[in-house]
């Protein structure tokens, strides 16, 4: 037990620095990584893979508007490299790129203020706020 | 001497002419006129992706039937703009008949005996049947007519000189027949792949690397991933060697837009999974039976 503290107590201290180092390449990254994992906690309980949870999927929600609200501000002019996927698009058409993630922003707001008690409820909802990521990936994601 | 050169000028422009002249498909290689099926022509529409460069690209549900002309496709060779192919008489084809039309398709041949380039992938829809041809001509027919021409090509020379398509054509279009084996089973998933749904166009690399993929599809890498034409990086592999899905993966994508971890479909791979989601499912585990058989 004191083991697994003492762990968990470095493993914080590392975790800590190396978050604040992280460029905006790594940080916008990250954030569409946790939008993938709760995506796929949403898609699991809709396939039947997960028992329907409302506080989890509230959390799918909170989950994509927390990264949705803070998002766009981690592209600065240049900030591209080898690993990134970040279209040209976003540095030619800016103001259509916060478009589109503002629309994100406001249809998770709507979908967590819907509190769905269903499942399919759930996924209406789900529905219309994960329509947001094939558009925005259309114009503004470059596979690499 | 000056004769002599003149001659031989001459005879090579005479070649060439004769080398890079449009041919038209054998008469017996078309269905009758009105044969065609408006239905089945609909799943055909979507199966080969005619949308995604036809209609407008910020087009959604029905007006993605309105086929004046869509976004320019920007390649290394210049700027194609895709027809107006909405029945419209004077702007669209709605004056082509069913021989007309399947040149086209077929063979790149305009009714004028234009080549088109071979950005309109003609060279994948030479392996649908006949009655196919008249199904999907039936069902255009049916569509919305469209007025306004789509604006010129911006070609770079020599590409320019629409001629020389016609070598292109002879050097790299000769293969109308299957691509590779795969078993029975497969086999509807195979028509719909290497022909009308003409994946490999994106998802192959191209011979003559050099001169920017040139030539024909590599077909020695079938499938397996390429740089992306329009210059922003690559298509990914979609033969089993690159892409390690199950089919039910395969199809859930080619229906949902969603991978099995949840990224989502993106870049122009979005427009093509729109046309896919109208396909039946049995479509598209047709599609991916193929996928997953298509040898190492």
């Amino acid at each position: 037990m004191k083991l697994a503290l003492m762990l968990a107590a470095s493993l914080a201290m590392v975790a800590v620095p190396a978050l604040a180092q992280d460029g905006p390449i790594e940080t916008r990254q990250k954030m569409m990584k946790s939008v993938g994992g709760a995506t796929k906690a949403g898609g699991d309980m809709l396939k039947g893979a997960a028992p329907f949870d409302a506080d989890k999927a509230a959390g799918v929600f909170k989950t994509m508007n927390d990264v949705a609200s803070k998002y766009a501000n981690y592209f600065p002019a240049g900030s591209d490299s080898a690993t990134s996927e970040a279209a040209p698009a976003i540095w030619a058409k800016p103001a259509e790129f916060k478009a589109a993630v503002a629309k994100f922003e406001k249809d998770s707001a709507a979908a967590m203020a819907a509190k769905p008690a269903t499942l399919a409820a759930f996924g209406q909802q789900f529905g219309m706020v994960t329509a947001n990521c094939k558009s925005c990936h259309e114009a503004f994601r470059a596979k690499k | 001497m000056l004769r002599a050169a003149l001659i031989a000028v001459a005879l090579g422009g005479a070649a060439f002419w004769a080398l890079t002249s449009p041919t038209r498909l054998n008469p017996s290689q078309i269905a009758a006129e009105n044969s065609g099926d408006q239905a089945r022509g609909a799943r055909l529409f979507w199966a080969g992706g005619c949308a995604s460069c036809h209609a407008a690209s910020d087009a959604r549900g029905p007006d993605r039937l309105k086929l004046g002309g869509g976004a320019p496709l920007k390649t290394k060779f210049g700027t194609f703009q895709a027809p107006n192919i909405s029945p419209n008489a004077s702007d669209g084809i709605g004056g082509w008949s069913l021989v007309d039309f399947a040149n086209a398709m077929q063979k790149g041949v305009s009714p004028d005996g234009r080549h088109y380039y071979p950005a309109f992938p003609y060279s994948a829809y030479q392996r649908m049947t006949a009655p196919d041809i008249a199904d999907l001509y039936a069902y255009l027919r049916t569509l919305p007519p469209v007025a306004g021409r789509a604006p010129a090509n911006d070609i770079a020379f020599p590409y320019s000189l629409r001629r020389g398509i016609g070598l292109w054509k002879r050097a790299f279009m000769a293969n109308a027949g299957t691509i590779v084996a795969v078993p029975e089973s497969a086999r509807a998933g195979q028509y719909l792949v290497e022909g009308l749904g003409h994946c490999g166009e994106c998802h192959t690399p191209r011979t003559l690397g050099g001169l920017g993929g040139l030539g024909r599809l590599d077909t020695a890498n079938w499938l397996a991933g390429a740089p992306s034409a329009e210059g922003e990086g690559k298509v990914p592999g979609i033969a089993p060697a690159h892409l390690d899905w199950s089919a039910a993966d395969i199809a859930g994508y080619l229906k949902t837009g969603f991978t099995p971890d949840y990224d989502s479909v993106g870049g122009s791979m979005a427009s093509v999974q729109r046309n896919m989601a109208e396909l039946p499912d049995e479509d598209l585990a047709a599609i991916a039976a193929y996928l997953k058989a298509v040898p190492e």
